[in-house]
């Protein structure tokens, strides 16, 4: 007998990707934003500072600069919070220190960077992808992080979950690179059925308080985590800690820290790397991008089709930990590979080191402030 | 063993490998006592406390203490004391900086927090030196003091800390030092249990950085020229302008009633929601 069929709750609605960004947020069951207003992120802001006290126990709070805004996040997810904040290019650096702080203590955040033109106060609020490689290395000191990437509407509002749910199960902070295009896009998307979405939060403790280690070096490399005031009284240093969260400097103990937040992270690669590949089962030339400019490479690609071109499109969704394994698919795959992107080569880098000189790269690049456009790229295609 | 010494040893972390990192003569732990007491004698459960702190030697004040511990970056500990508050209200959350921590680095989120008023106790141990990094001078150096980044002294004038958070609208501000522990003990209950910003200012001698620099032979010589400088805010009013000069005035400067902003935040959800 076939289960009663339940209506779908989906909705239409016509938003702006800052906009998507506070659905998903709301949909994964965030309760807490701080942060510090920056253009092309403010959106993000405003949209909860109007949505999150209407929530039972929904916070959200103004704080005096970005450093103070990540400082609450972390504090409200230690308190047993969903958390996030957003911000842009100079806000994001000024962060810097609390991901690494947030890296080593583990606590689950979502931070928001909308990509706009540098270094420095560069151009407000051009686009650009500049801010790759210091999502991935921008704090001090070797860390895993997660860092993901939306290129249209829809896609904000269910990265956006997807990066809670990264955060709250592998403990760690994540980053979700918009860029000011994707941002200030508006367009219609489906918010979708709150059943039919994923939700996964935090593992809490069950064991007695006097049993409980929180940065035990269990097989997840990940240790439950009770919300501050539940009776499981431990210590949080951004010092390196032994698994009781006491300050520690024997080899051992370091050692055994270190590896383990990175293995917690390398173990689920496989649930951690999304990737799209459109196109690509006959390609011989793929065009890899990310964020908006997989969107103009989406139409290029289409269009090098329509002229007989054999192109395929790679469109990364995960950017770090880098995902390997996908392009190297592609790299054996096809002989010539394009790699677009609104910088001077940040991601291409990573893709040169692992093609190893297999198969030719071509880097597209542009740093004017200005989108790459689905011509540009088809015109790169068919030079081949 | 001393009915108060048992106090404190039901408070102090067993699983933490002592002997602690202060040095002898340092005031950070007559602070810790203080606090303890004051936990205690308001009677709030373990469970309820968080304790956040900054980098530095105060910085390292948590970790032996069986409260819930946070020990966060240089200067930004209020940041995190905010989010843990706003988060979850019903935890007593005291904040414990140094004077570098919450004055030079962390000076931003001190005069938000005060200007907020958000109900956190927020003690600042002012030992005015750089003690952990090797006694480099502090925005609470006094004028004309050695350090070891003023080896020729100190040209810059000193952070009145009291008087900035009380400006700032912190709705309680004390200062108190670790000579006086039962004034100590008053004023640290006082900022707990005050429903808004409450910040306690601790003079606590350093004898290792700045003593060593100052020409105070040994750490009792420092305890004697802060006890010979203390004076009561009382007292301080009653003397001749000369003489105010080098004082270290006790007391409290601002108590005010007022309700938090956590507080407020939670009126104001009632009231978006329709309960009232």
């Amino acid at each position: 007998m076939a289960a009663k069929s339940r209506k779908k709750r989906t909705t239409e609605i016509f938003a702006l990707g800052n906009e998507a960004v506070v659905e998903g947020a709301l949909l994964a069951g965030c309760t807490f934003y701080a942060g510090y207003p920056i253009t092309p992120s403010t959106e993000i802001a405003e949209e909860m500072s109007a949505r999150l006290p209407r929530l039972r126990g929904g916070v959200f709070i103004q704080m005096e600069d970005e450093i103070a805004g990540l400082g609450a996040v972390i504090g409200a997810s230690l308190a047993g919070r969903k958390a996030m904040t957003a911000t842009s290019g100079p806000g994001f650096s000024l962060m810097q220190e609390h991901i690494g702080y947030a890296c080593i203590t583990e606590v689950p955040l979502v931070l928001v960077n909308v990509m706009r033109t540098g270094p420095s106060t560069g151009m407000p609020t051009s686009p650009a992808q500049g801010d790759v490689q210091q999502a991935r290395w921008g704090t001090h000191g070797d860390h895993p992080i997660i860092v993901l990437s939306a290129g249209d509407v829809q896609e904000c509002l269910h990265m956006t979950v997807t990066a809670f749910n990264f955060a709250e199960k592998y403990r760690t902070p994540v980053i979700l690179l918009l860029d000011e295009v994707t941002a200030h896009t508006r367009e219609k998307i489906t918010l979708p059925d709150p059943d039919d979405t994923y939700v996964f939060s935090r593992l809490t403790p069950s064991m007695p308080p006097e049993w409980y280690l929180p940065y035990e070096d269990n097989m997840r490399g990940v240790s439950p985590m009770p919300p501050l005031g539940s009776g499981y009284r431990y210590h949080v240093t951004g010092l390196i800690h032994d698994d009781h969260g006491y300050p520690t400097s024997n080899p051992r103990e370091v050692e055994q820290l270190m590896q383990r937040l990175f293995r917690k992270i390398d173990q689920f690669f496989y649930d951690i790397q999304m990737v799209d590949e459109i196109m690509c089962e006959d390609a011989e030339i793929c065009v890899i991008a990310y964020g908006c400019v997989a969107r103009a490479a989406e139409l290029a690609v289409q269009q090098a089709r329509e002229r007989g071109e054999k192109a395929g499109l790679l469109k990364l969704k995960t950017l770090f930990p880098f995902p390997r394994p996908a392009v190297e698919k592609m790299i054996r795959k096809c002989p010539t590979l394009i790699v677009p992107e609104m910088n001077m080569g940040q991601m291409s880098r990573e893709i040169k080191r692992v093609n190893n000189g297999q198969s030719k790269i071509h880097t597209l690049n542009r740093v004017d402030g200005q989108i790459i456009t689905p011509g540009q790229i088809l015109s790169r295609i068919l030079k081949g | 063993m001393a009915k108060v010494t048992q106090l404190i040893h039901n408070y102090l972390r067993h699983s933490k490998r002592f002997p602690h990192v202060f040095c002898p003569g340092c005031g950070h732990g007559i602070v810790l006592g203080s606090l303890i007491r004051s936990v205690h004698s308001l009677g709030l459960a373990k469970d309820d406390v968080v304790l956040v702190a900054g980098i530095g030697c105060s910085g390292r004040i948590p970790v032996y203490v069986d409260f819930n511990s946070v020990h966060t970056t240089h200067g930004r500990a209020l940041t995190f004391a905010t989010g843990i508050k706003m988060a979850n209200p019903r935890l007593t959350v005291i904040v414990i900086m140094g004077d570098g921590d919450a004055l030079s680095i962390g000076g931003n989120h001190l005069i938000h927090a005060a200007r907020r008023n958000i109900g956190l106790a927020a003690l600042v141990l002012n030992n005015h030196i750089y003690g952990m990094t090797g006694g480099q001078s502090s925005c609470t150096t006094p004028l004309g003091s050695y350090s070891t980044t003023t080896p020729f002294g100190q040209l810059e004038e000193e952070f009145d800390i009291s008087r900035v958070a009380k400006v700032c609208g912190s709705s309680f501000v004390a200062r108190t030092t670790v000579m006086q522990a039962r004034h100590m003990d008053k004023m640290i209950s006082t900022a707990i249990t005050h429903p808004g910003f409450g910040m306690v200012e601790i003079i606590s001698p350093c004898h290792t950085q700045f003593g060593r620099k100052n020409r105070f032979k040994t750490s009792v010589d420092m305890y004697r020229w802060l006890q010979k400088k203390s004076v009561s805010l009382d007292k301080f009013q009653e003397l001749p302008p000369e003489k105010r000069k080098d004082a270290v005035v006790t007391g409290i400067f601002e108590q005010k009633d007022c309700i938090g902003l956590e507080e407020k935040h939670a009126r104001m959800r009632r009231e978006l929601r329709g309960e009232t």
